[in-house]
């Protein structure tokens, strides 16, 4: 924990060079930002087909309007999913991508390079990293959550059991606009856990090639879990 | 030129430097040389400040590293030039950028005579060609001459080199040797070199500190390696066939000179 908070102390500080932090951070948010939307337009559309194919099944009761499907997709894909469990996926895509290039750098001796020359290797290197995925975290939310409930108002096209009115209904239902907030607040956070936590193990490799492979699974590891710790103590803080 | 003096170093109990005192001269090629393990990737990691030592000063002409305070050594280290044992060129950048890379963070010229000055660089290591290509594209010995260039973009006084011969065939390994003894000579700096390959020894060895378990042996030039009866030196440099027969030529040849 010292040593995290130690890291981040040197990696939060004003850049040697604007100019080459700005250029290395439209790099960061190409690399993990832009070239993460495929996975979340897939996953997103799948997981919302899904979750409302299931909760069609699961509501068949007459007392239970037809309308709850769209209204529990909605709940589901703005609270719960489209931050927190998208950002659990892309602790691993992201988060082992940071871990394994910084962690190579460490092997390669790139890091000190730079240090021999005065830079700030963790200035240069991690805060890129965390601002372009702070920055572009909401976007890649907003389309989770777009694509997440395309892919329910596609299922109520073409699944039993529900109209694609009545879902549509469902989805605009007691609507409260502060969800979308809460979820983009929340990966935030989530978005500075998973590049700070796997800039620390990858900085901190020790080893060869099989020591980065380690070090990134434990990274990957560490961020879900405290993606999982965050969403608990935010959801406290900020829903009730 | 850089002096260190009485420097110790251990870890975890176990001492790797002791109470090594040697001096790096301007304008010459000083050797680190030893088997593997006898403390030289220590003693220059000591000396350009990646590890600091137990005890003992480092000087950069009269400049105490050690008492440095980061803005110091800060700007000390854009007076160093560092070439690693394998490379450390940054995967993500191709060798034009590579070179640039110092001017980039450190130099107050505008790009075009920033790029004017890597081309140079590249241009003085014969790699004008492979400006555009990325480091995996490129072979060994050219991965070595990008490093040189890099190191040299922002005219160093102090250049230090970690094995710059190390996977490389024997006539890169000159062609890499002759480069860092030539811009040694004609920038003026001090060039320090760890390594233990023993041609790189007889051919540009103009001050050689010998290490043997964390303790200077001996020091010298490469015409007093022939010379010297110093026997862990000699069962260091001449531990092969060749080299026993090449100091028995040179010796020869040295009688017969003093006879005639």
């Amino acid at each position: 924990m010292g040593e995290y908070t130690l890291l981040m102390k040197k990696s939060i500080a004003i850049p040697d060079r604007w100019n080459m932090f700005f250029k290395q951070l439209i790099k960061e948010i190409y690399k993990l930002g832009v070239d993460s939307l495929w996975i979340v337009i897939i996953i997103s559309v799948f997981i919302g087909t899904v979750i409302a194919i299931q909760i069609s099944l699961n509501i068949s009761s007459p007392l239970i309007p037809k309308f709850t499907i769209g209204y529990t997709t909605r709940e589901i894909i703005l609270l719960e999913f489209s931050s927190s469990i998208m950002c659990l996926i892309l602790a691993g895509k992201v988060g082992s991508n940071i871990t394994s290039e910084i962690g190579t750098m460490r092997v390669t001796e790139q890091i000190d390079a730079m240090e021999i020359m005065g830079v700030n290797s963790a200035n240069f290197l991690i805060m890129p990293k965390m601002v372009g995925l702070m920055m572009f975290i909401p976007v890649l939310v907003i389309f989770s959550m777009f694509t997440g409930i395309l892919g329910g108002i596609a299922a109520s096209h073409f699944v039993d059991g529900m109209t694609p009115y009545s879902f549509e209904y469902g989805l605009q239902f007691y609507f409260n606009e502060f969800y979308v907030w809460y979820s983009i607040i929340k990966s935030i956070i989530y978005a500075f856990i998973i590049s700070s936590i796997a800039s620390y193990f990858g900085y901190n490799v020790k080893g060869g090639a099989l020591d980065v492979g380690k070090a990134s699974t434990n990274a990957v590891v560490m961020s879900s879990i405290m993606i999982l710790l965050a969403d608990v103590v935010l959801t406290q803080l900020m829903l009730t | 030129m850089v002096e260190v003096k009485d420097l110790t170093k251990s870890f975890e109990g176990r001492t790797v430097l002791n109470d090594v005192s040697a001096v790096f001269e301007t304008g010459k090629t000083n050797l680190i040389i030893g088997r593997s393990g006898s403390g030289k990737t220590v003693l220059i990691k000591n000396i350009i400040g990646l590890i600091r030592p137990d005890s003992g000063n480092i000087f950069y002409d009269g400049r105490d590293l050690l008492k440095m305070n980061k803005h110091e050594l800060n700007m000390l280290r854009r007076e160093m030039g560092m070439l690693f044992q394998g490379s450390a060129l940054f995967d993500s950048m191709t060798v034009l950028e590579n070179v640039m890379f110092p001017l980039d963070m450190f130099s107050s010229d505008t790009v075009k005579d920033r790029k004017k000055r890597a081309r140079f660089c590249l241009d003085r290591v014969n790699l004008s060609e492979a400006g555009n290509l990325y480091p995996s594209e490129i072979s060994g010995g050219m991965m070595k001459r990008a490093a040189i260039a890099r190191a040299i973009a922002l005219n160093p006084q102090y250049l230090f080199c970690d094995e710059p011969n190390s996977g490389l065939d024997p006539k890169t390994s000159l062609v890499i040797d002759d480069l860092i003894h030539d811009i040694t000579h004609e920038y003026n700096i001090t060039t320090v070199i760890n390594t233990h390959d023993m041609n790189s020894v007889m051919n540009i060895g103009e001050n050689i500190i010998f290490i043997k378990e964390g303790i200077k042996e001996w020091q010298g030039t490469k015409e007093e390696v022939i010379t010297s009866n110093n026997q862990a030196l000699n069962d260091f440099i001449f531990a092969s066939d060749l080299f026993r027969k090449v100091r028995k030529v040179e010796l020869h040849e040295q009688e017969a000179e003093k006879k005639k």
